[in-house]
């Protein structure tokens, strides 16, 4: 106990001394603190007793981990998460420092982590997590992991910790089929989508072709949730054999957002058993606010700029199909540092064809002319090309300076493109957030 | 890029899609894409059809593609060549142009040796072998070939060596290329290409694309190939871009 004791003054003065230095997120003091008691996460978690919920899978962990976070709270839990998104061991440790007592023990109800694959199961070979919520597979900062197979393994492993419940997408055969390794007397439920709109799963969907066979899904028996939309932003969540939960309003748009809302309400309805209430529910979701760069809106001299992070060809895809159907003004930019997958032939997997009647204004970042080649090849006109961001953002707002625009963006250009506009517009501040969506 | 000519049609070219749903990653079907668009825009008519394991071999194609896929893509689809190996090969030494990517690449070849050391055979048609390995060569390539400067993104842990007297495909400016040591990158035999690079390879090196299109409409038509003038400013600058960068010349 002194050891942990100490770790937490150790890991707090890390922090002070970080911040001190303009660090925002880093992993440094809970590096600090494992240091000195490399026990800290296990000790920190011992007083949480109604769950330790791991959230992770490659597309929606952010805005998913919100929403779940929201839904708990909604219902009276006291919820302690990585909110920085600082997605690995040493970064949650960090994130948890500031408001941890000195008896290093978290004062919460319930923990909601979001964890990229890997690290999900590194954390869980310290703490075993009492649920996980595996939201999907797909291609995506391919440097790191290589393959989706790969990435499938991570989860599938991870799957097979859990000590009391597993939440799985019954629609997605990377993730669904792990079921098979979920031990006994261990809950399995499943979310996915409706059949009213099963036919937008090619869309959002790898293709698993480690099988010979078609990928059948499971039953989805008891406490499964399906997603049924009425419009971009409003939904009900199907409940066979249950009550439905609905209508649903989201804040933010698009099939991607109202999917993650399903996999967080279903997840909340494993952990909070009798005491979930339906239309706390459906209040709480209507409350989230989307995350920084998932459609987030900036008031451009009295015109919206809609923030648009584009990382994997499923993401993009989703993306373009929300937004590209009220056709504006769009900027597109594209840079490869690491964070952003230094391989651009994702885009080549994307199709750009919603785009091709209102064309794009504008490609920008490091890798502005393949975006532009690769418009070309779907007969997308490009108005300007310019790799420069802050000029190209310039020529772009002054070209359509009184009409709606939208500015879809890589992780890194994200970043710097929001950096000049917080500058110049009124936007609410923002710590470091994680590369992950 | 000019529009696609209004006049009639210098003939049909086939284009044969191997395995699209197995082997086809990291925007491999860009390639088949922009073949699609630039046999459109050279004044030909595209033809593009996926040949999937199982189904009859379409003999009648006049340039075939192949990318890269998850081992476990590759899996599924040896057994369809080796049924499919003697048209294969036939086709390769009558002069069909083809272009095999990364793990399609490596079937093309003698064989493959697992980490294990287990020896898969290929289909021989390029005199290569590709050991296992346990490092991942990942990164931008640049290459010098014979359609001058080729830029790409390559991602394979097979290590490949040629055989004697096998011609590269390029010599590798920036990156690891086969193997990481000697410099070679791909192979080449008559009319067939191999190479490990994505990016997609053809839409940023258009005079590759053009080269096998090239190739493609002889064998269609039986008369010499009739491009017409396309302007590849857009490609050109990615692609010169890319090669600036990565060896270190001031733009
Ligand atoms: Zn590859």
């Amino acid at each position: 106990m002194l050891r942990t004791t100490a770790a937490v003054i150790a890991g707090k003065a890390a922090r002070a001394a970080s911040r001190v230095r303009g660090g925002g997120g880093s992993a440094f003091p809970g590096l600090v603190a494992e240091r000195v008691d490399p026990r800290f996460l296990e000790h920190a978690l011992a007083d949480v007793r109604e769950g330790v919920v791991v959230v992770t899978g490659t597309n929606g962990k952010t805005t998913t981990t919100r929403m779940l976070v929201a839904l708990l709270r909604a219902h009276g839990k006291r919820v302690l998460t990585n909110p920085t998104g600082s997605n690995f061991t040493r970064g949650v440790i960090s994130s948890m420092l500031k408001d941890l007592p000195l008896s290093g023990r978290a004062r919460a109800d319930i923990a909601v982590l979001e964890l990229d694959e890997a690290h999900a199961l590194k954390f869980a070979e310290v703490v075993a997590p009492s649920h996980a919520l595996l939201l999907n597979v797909a291609r995506d900062q391919l440097d790191r992991f290589a393959e989706i197979d790969h990435t499938a393994r991570l989860l599938e492993r991870l799957a097979g910790q859990a000590t009391e419940g597993v939440v799985l997408n019954i629609d997605d055969p990377y993730v669904a089929r792990s079921r098979e390794v979920i031990p006994e007397g261990v809950t399995v439920r499943y979310f996915g989508l409706d059949a009213s709109i099963a036919h937008r799963l090619p869309e959002i969907l790898e293709t698993d072709v480690r099988f010979a066979e078609e990928y059948a899904p499971p039953e989805s028996g008891d406490g499964a949730g399906f997603l049924r939309p009425r419009d971009e932003r409003e939904f009900d969540i199907v409940v066979p054999g249950g009550e439905d939960i609905g209508p649903v309003a989201l804040q933010q748009r698009g099939l991607a957002a109202m999917i993650n809302a399903t996999a967080a309400t279903t997840t909340a309805r494993m952990v909070l058993g009798d005491a979930f209430s339906p239309g706390t529910a459906a209040r709480a979701l209507a409350q989230v606010r989307p995350p920084f760069g998932r459609g987030e809106v900036v008031d451009v001299d009295g015109q919206p700029l809609e923030l648009v992070l584009v990382k994997n060809p499923a993401g993009f895809t989703v993306a373009l199909s929300t937004y590209g159907s009220e056709p504006v003004a769009t900027m597109i930019a594209i840079n490869d540092d690491y964070a952003d997958g230094r391989d651009v032939s994702w885009l080549y997997d994307v199709s750009f064809e919603s785009l091709r009647g209102r064309g794009v204004a504008m490609t920008s970042g490091i890798r502005a002319y393949d975006m532009a080649l690769r418009l070309q090849y779907d007969d997308v006109p490009v108005d300007a090309i310019e790799p420069a961001l802050v000029p190209a953002l310039d020529r772009f707002i002054s070209a359509h300076r009184d009409e709606p625009k939208r500015l879809f963006c890589t992780y890194t250009a994200m970043m710097s493109l929001r950096r000049t506009l917080a500058a110049r517009y009124d936007l609410p501040e923002f710590g470091e957030e994680a590369a992950d969506a | 890029m000019p529009e696609i000519p209004q006049s009639e049609s210098k003939g049909t070219i086939r284009v044969v899609h191997l395995y699209p749903r197995e082997m086809s990653i990291y925007g491999d079907l860009g390639n088949t894409r922009c073949l699609e668009k630039r046999i459109q825009r050279h004044g030909y008519t595209a033809e593009v059809v996926g040949h999937n394991p199982g189904e009859p071999f379409p003999e009648d194609g006049h340039l075939f593609v192949g990318g890269g896929g998850q081992d476990s893509g590759q899996v599924r689809v040896e057994d369809d060549l080796e049924r499919n190996a003697d048209i294969i090969r036939s086709l390769a030494s009558d002069g069909t142009p083809m272009l095999m990517i990364c793990g399609m690449y490596q079937l093309f070849g003698n064989a493959f040796i697992t980490v294990e050391g287990n020896r898969l055979p290929g289909l021989g048609i390029l005199d290569v072998t590709t050991q296992g390995n346990a490092k991942r060569m990942i990164g931008p390539v640049v290459l010098e070939t014979v359609v001058g400067k080729v830029v790409g993104y390559e991602n394979h842990s097979g290590s490949t060596t040629l055989g004697h007297g096998q011609e590269p495909f390029g010599t590798v400016l920036h990156g690891f290329g086969n193997n990481g040591t000697d410099r070679t990158e791909g192979a080449r035999t008559g009319n067939v290409f191999g190479s490990y690079l994505h990016g997609p390879i053809l839409p940023a090196n258009p005079g590759l694309a053009d080269l096998l299109i090239g190739l493609a409409a002889t064998r269609a038509t039986g008369r010499p190939f009739e491009p017409e003038p396309l302007t590849d400013g857009v490609a050109d600058e990615a692609r010169g871009r890319q090669v600036r960068r990565l060896l270190g010349i001031a733009s």
